[in-house]
């Protein structure tokens, strides 16, 4: 037996298919086809949880996503461990365990409780006002302390061992909701052949059909329609129908984001299925078909568990064959109720009592609840719930007051009405409009290619529906580019008619009470509160929203909104459209990060780039550093070495012999066109239309604010056709900025620029030994230092390959860069570092490469600079064309602060001590005395132990540093002040003659 | 010294080294696709105006396309269009389009780039979700038919996406993001498979 | 993801393709050297940021990788109309009123 309140005939699961589970460690048996809710509540369980800020005992509200007490803590394994999970949507599978939160010890005995009874402590803006003093004390204190006590749930401890998928999807018509409505708006687009997205949240499509037995459409029982239309629809090749989708967010030109759970409800999810999947789905027309939220009854204690909304009561019921209760009372304002009651009456239920607010209202539903016996109290208010940890009694009284009386229950089913579930379109930025004669809120002003049907469009009456949801589907389509409907629109045989309700606190809740009548249960505001908050001088129902947290809750306010709005409004004095509605916004529903994240983790959470040597240098166990998304030889350290014995192993070799370095990263950008020189001219700042082909120059780029943006070494290969080299990190957006001149600025230039970065590895062979190692694999260039002086490039063969040679140096030594195609890169290395064996070579990485070139004071643009730093600024006049009437950042570099005296120049730095390195980005002072704050004169940008030099070396941007040279200054430390001197930029080989040793 | 190194260089000796494509032979096969990278080919980056169009196309041996998003295709060699004067010119027939464009006189920039991309075919009635794991565009028949191509997105990566046929596309990338790619199209193998 | 038509792309294409790229129509001067501080001030800094229809320079950077220019609505996020670049801008916009 699948629980005691389980009714033998009654909803659609099989009986035979039980499913074991277990809540806060307590065995018990449901269904296959249950939801944790409807299966705790066949077992008798009403108490699943406590109240966020009271630690109130609270039971099920609803049967749906709108839930905001049932939250639960799903555990399927160490790392699996779901915080807030709505029992009312969570599927059950055999071995299904959840635990209750924000209890302690126990549930039925939660010590945070106390908050209940000191609540007066705890009224709207307690926050605000409470922990403004002493001021210093929110961070140390109250801040910590409110943190631990606050929160739902424990969030998982391990890695997410789950995985998660993304689509993008494109189709005419997407419809969301898969109730009566969206299935008909679904059946007449599908029905013209153009491509349909049909998604509804729920397990099951039928919307309101799973539980309105009154029902019948096409001859047939209003849920099996919407079986047999699903089937039909699920059939279709152009029609795609996601089950358990929830679209979260409606964002710009009909974007809609959904979130598919696949694998959730199942008991051992299949290795390959990811747990969940987001849809993006870009539709040409979008149909909302979201139906309508029931709202409950705001009175004393409204938050005992056994207390629900009425449709909740007839879904447990007629869905899942559950009553919520042996002896059940009835509040409401509102027709529906009394189908709940009357589908239970017929299930051998008790019903106490059906009480109206309502003076003499009439309709088939009330003739048949009286004509089956149960008693109806027209014109009065249940004023107060008795019980505690479930519901044992509603006080009831006539409206206006007068005598009380109290009737025994186990549950309350409560009905104020419906709310349209208007937050898709309110979050396509469509404006709603109120509805004085049925106040409600209603889609009004559109602002994207979407149309609202059936309950959330505030239609009323599954006739109406149906026929305005079949029309706006077929014209979806059609306005999509569909030609022709061949279809036949439902025919609504009987259906349940349901009038209005009530908005605001019921009678006993009224401004003159103290009760704690709950408007939103999951954050614990009250109609108190509510009013308290306008008595404190909010004005705007933002204000009374963020005061009260009133809807802020992960359920955002779904049954708590309109209710908040009609008491603000009340204690205002105004008329509802005047307070205005709070904006809806993402997500719906809670959506995991999981899903958000989707493929992008792990090894897709960013591309990591590998240069075509990766693996030669992955096997010499070097190690590697991140510089942007490549990965890069940092060092390659020899057995026993530790990072700087290797450096300086590595730097000592390369001017001792030589040393090879990958340098395949570096921006290439090759520059191809009759006005190629021109080009380059405006876009560097040296001159280059002399530059004779097979040579090479270092070339400056600036922005057009005249600060340095990249640097690199260009050859002309030919007199159209240049080889551009940028850093590695500015690969990109220097191609991007070239792009952008040609394009915008400059487009009647005859040039074209191609990125060759991946197209040639590039290996550096820089050092005395360097033209020995090389010279035997070359073909075809001449290496000698008259036909290939440094600064030059050639064309030729190496290893029988095409190579791109250029003679350049990095390091200060004679050195040369190989560049070859990129599939060649590792075996041209091996070769190399064959030949170089011979000659003691070595292989170095970024790290020698650095203080190498700080040795001979080469800068790195993004280190030795930060975008405020000039040619001048940098000591690279030099640089500058002085002839040259443009170029980009000619006229930014004039601008009287970049030419003014004191600017921050770059400079050498020794300290005292050679033994003591600098700390890179430590500030520099004149006076280490003075008081502090000290006046800081500039900063170390680089800083390195140079074991060539045999002591500590520095590069730094110094106020007028180039007037300070022999100065002292002065780099205060945690601990101690270190002293420096300032002197030239470069290090070792100032004269330069190594370049050709 | 000088002088004897250049003398060696005179004798040097053409080592032949081998090519090492990167993920050569790396594939993947789910349900209804499969993922597979193709052997290197002879690729361009073709730039020109409106004017040397007819003259390039001569010379390539095909009609370079001018609408967007399409390509055309030749005896082992396709041209995509990639903008408005711009085209990726793939052969897969073992000729040289780089040394075809030499011969050019008309104005127009070809680079080679037979190295930078890689190519990777996604082929199986599951391989549009596949992409569309990443890729935002609409890849239905109708918005991207057989013959279609673009640069676009994949995730965190550019790509160039060329549909072959109704049910195969070949996905293009630079070489160092081949493995983020050739990994991305593998997990949306394992999905639209699902 | 907004979608973009692309003037060169003659069709809608995912924002993600794109990339933004500043305001349109800033001309840089033929004798930027020359050129008053006022005037590179007004040239360099100097940006509109209005509540309404802004014109802008975006690139279909993963797509046919062309600058172009936009009318757009900052209020509405919505694109009026997109053109090439060294397009004047254009005297009516469809659908805007004024």
């Amino acid at each position: 037996m699948s629980g005691a309140f389980r009714i033998p005939r009654a909803g659609r699961l099989s009986q035979a298919k039980t499913a074991r589970f277990s809540f806060d460690g307590q065995s018990y048996t449901g269904i296959e086809g249950d939801t944790l809710a409807s299966a705790l509540l066949a077992n008798g369980v009403h108490l699943v949880g406590r109240s966020f800020k009271y630690h109130r005992p609270r039971g099920f509200l609803s049967a749906g996503a709108e839930e905001p007490n049932a939250l639960v803590q799903i555990v399927r394994d160490g790392a699996r461990k779901t915080p807030n999970v709505r029992a009312t949507v969570q599927e059950l599978y055999d071995g299904l365990a959840a635990n209750s939160q924000n209890r302690w010890p126990s549930l039925s005995f939660d010590v945070g409780a106390v908050n209940d009874l000191a609540s007066p402590m705890f009224s709207a803006g307690f926050y605000y006002k409470t922990f403004m003093w002493p001021k210093a004390a929110w961070k140390s204190f109250y801040e910590p302390k409110i943190r631990e006590a606050a929160g739902l749930g424990v969030s998982p401890d391990k890695p997410d061992p789950d995985h998660y998928s993304s689509r993008y999807a494109h189709c005419d018509v997407l419809v969301l909701g898969g109730g009566a409505a969206g299935l008909a708006a679904a059946l007449a687009a599908a029905e013209t052949g153009v491509r349909v997205i049909l998604a509804d949240e729920q397990a099951e499509f039928g919307g309101s059909l799973r539980f309105e037995t009154g029902a019948r459409i096409d001859g047939q029982d209003g849920f099996a329609w919407a079986q047999a239309a699903i089937a039909r629809l699920s059939a279709m090749d152009n029609v795609r129908v996601l089950p358990r989708t929830t679209a979260f967010g409606y964002y710009a030109q009909n974007f809609v984001g959904l979130v598919e759970r696949v694998s959730d409800h199942l008991k051992a999810p299949g290795h390959d299925l990811p747990r969940e999947r987001l849809w993006q789905v870009r539709a040409k027309r979008v149909v909302l078909a979201s139906g309508a939220i029931e709202r409950h009854m705001v009175f004393a204690n409204n938050d005992r568990p056994g207390i629900m909304l009425a449709g909740a009561a007839r879904t447990f019921l007629n869905q899942y064959g559950v009553a919520v209760g042996r002896n059940i009372g009835v509040y409401t304002a509102n027709d529906s109720a009394y189908a709940a009651a009357i589908d239970l009456k017929k299930a051998g239920v008790n019903i106490a009592a059906i009480v109206d607010l309502r003076d003499n209202p009439t309709g088939p539903v009330i003739d048949e609840a009286r004509a089956l016996g149960i008693e109806i109290n027209f014109g009065r208010a249940v004023i107060r719930a008795g019980g505690k940890l479930r519901v044992s009694s509603m006080t009831v009284q006539p409206k206006n007051g007068g005598g009380e009386r109290t009737i025994s229950v186990d549950a309350i089913l409560m009905s104020a009405g419906w709310t349209p579930s208007v937050h898709l379109f309110s979050q396509s930025r469509g404006k709603v409009a109120f509805n004085d004669e049925t106040k409600r809120f209603v889609p009004g002003t559109y602002a994207q290619d979407c149309v609202s049907v059936g309950a959330c469009n505030g239609t009323d009456g599954l006739s109406a529906t149906v026929d305005e949801a079949y029309a706006a589907g077929a014209k979806a389509a059609k306005d999509a580019g569909a030609k022709t409907a061949k279809g036949a629109k439902p025919k609504v045989d009987a259906s349940e008619s349901w009038s209005r309700g009530m908005l605001g606190a019921a009678p006993g809740a009224g401004p003159d009470t103290t009760v704690k009548a709950f408007v939103d249960f999951q954050n614990d505001v009250t109609a108190k509160d509510i009013r308290q908050a306008v008595h404190e001088g909010m004005r705007s129902i933002e204000h009374v929203k963020r005061f009260t947290t009133n809807g802020m809750a992960t359920d955002q306010g779904k049954t708590s909104n309109m209710h908040g709005l009609a008491i603000a409004a009340e204690t205002l004095g105004k008329p509802i459209p005047e307070v205005g509605l709070t904006t809806f916004r993402a997500p719906y529903t809670p959506v995991t990060f999981g899903a958000i994240v989707s493929h992008a983790r792990g090894p897709l959470f960013d591309p990591t780039r590998k240069t075509a040597t990766h693996p030669w240098a992955e096997a010499q166990g070097a190690v590697f550093e991140d510089v942007g998304q490549w990965k890069r030889a940092w060092y390659f350290p020899k057995a026993g070495e530790d990072m700087h014995a290797a450096v300086d192993r590595e730097c000592v070799a390369v001017r001792t012999t030589a040393g090879l370095f990958d340098a395949s990263t570096l921006g290439k950008i090759e520059v191809v066109g009759p006005d190629a020189a021109k080009f380059m001219e405006l876009l560097y700042t040296n001159p280059w239309e002399k530059l004779e082909p097979g040579r090479c120059r270092y070339g400056i780029m600036l922005r057009e604010d005249g600060f340095i943006y990249d640097d690199g070494v260009v050859g002309r290969l030919a007199p159209d056709r240049f080889h551009v080299t940028t850093t590695t990190g500015g690969a990109p957006r220097v191609m991007n900025h070239m792009e952008d001149y040609l394009q915008t600025e400059f487009p009647h230039l005859n040039v074209w620029l191609t990125s060759i970065t991946e197209q040639w590895a590039v290996i550096a062979v820089q050092g005395p030994k360097s033209r020995d190692i090389i010279a035997p694999l070359v073909e075809g260039i001449d290496m000698s230092d008259e036909a290939l002086p440094h600064m030059s490039v050639r064309e030729g063969k190496i290893c029988g390959v095409p190579t791109r040679l250029f003679r350049m140096s990095f390091t200060g030594e004679r050195g040369f860069e190989v560049n070859v195609p990129a599939d060649y890169g590792q075996a041209v290395w091996e070769a190399l570092w064959a030949e170089g064996q011979k000659h003691g070579a070595t292989a170095y990485g970024t790290e020698s490469m650095h203080v190498l070139r700080a040795e001979k004071g080469y800068i790195i643009v993004g280190q030795d600079t930060d975008g405020t730093v000039t040619p001048n600024d940098a000591g690279l006049d030099w640089a500058v064309g002085k002839k040259k009437t443009d170029f980009v950042g000619i006229r930014g570099m004039a601008r009287p602060d970049l030419v003014a005296k004191g600017r921050k120049q770059l400079v050498g730095l020794k300290t005292k001590d050679p033994k003591v390195v600098l700390e890179e980005g430590a500030q520099i002072v004149e006076d280490p005395k003075q008081a502090i704050p000290m006046k800081m004169i500039g900063h170390v940008t680089s800083s390195y132990w140079s074991q060539n030099c045999g002591r500590s070396i520095a590069l730094a941007l110094v106020a007028g540093g180039r007037d300070r040279m022999g100065d002292t200054l002065y780099v205060p430390m945690p601990n101690g002040v270190i002293e420096v001197e300032v002197t030239g930029m470069v290090f070792f080989d100032e004269t330069g003659g190594r370049l050709n040793g | 010294m000088a002088k004897a190194a250049a003398k060696k260089t005179a004798a040097a000796a053409s080592p032949s080294v081998d090519r090492r494509p990167a993920l050569a032979g790396r594939s993947t096969t789910a349900t209804g696709v499969k993922v597979e990278v193709l052997p290197p080919a002879e690729r361009i980056s073709l730039r020109a105006p409106e004017a040397s169009v007819a003259a390039l196309s001569k010379a390539l041996g095909l009609t370079l396309p001018k609408k967007p998003k399409t390509s055309a295709s030749k005896g082992g060699r396709t041209a995509l269009w990639l903008g408005p004067d711009e085209w990726l010119v793939i052969d897969e027939g073992g000729n040289d389009p780089l040394a075809d464009c030499a011969t050019v006189a008309a104005l127009h920039s070809a680079v080679g780039i037979s190295h930078r991309n890689i190519a990777i075919s996604v082929a199986g009635p599951a391989a549009e979700a596949t992409i569309n794991a990443g890729c935002p565009q609409d890849l239905s028949l109708d918005a991207f038919p057989a013959g279609a191509a673009s640069r676009t997105i994949l995730g965190k990566a550019e790509i160039v996406l060329l549909r072959t046929s109704d049910d195969a596309f070949r996905v293009e990338c630079w070489r160092s993001f081949s493995d983020y790619v050739f990994t991305f199209l593998s997990e949306g193998a394992r999905d639209a498979a699902g | 993801m907004l979608l973009i038509r692309c003037p060169y792309c003659e069709e809608e294409r995912p924002e993600l393709e794109f990339r933004n790229a500043g305001e349109a129509h800033i001309a840089r001067s033929t004798d930027i050297a020359g050129e008053s501080d006022d005037d590179f001030e007004k040239f360099f800094f100097i940006r509109s940021n209005p509540k309404g229809i802004i014109y802008e320079r975006w690139r279909h950077m993963h797509g046919c990788a062309r600058f172009f220019n936009a009318v757009r609505d900052t209020v509405t996020d919505k694109f009026v109309m997109t053109y090439k670049a060294g397009e004047p801008k254009p005297a009516k916009l469809p659908g805007v009123a004024k």
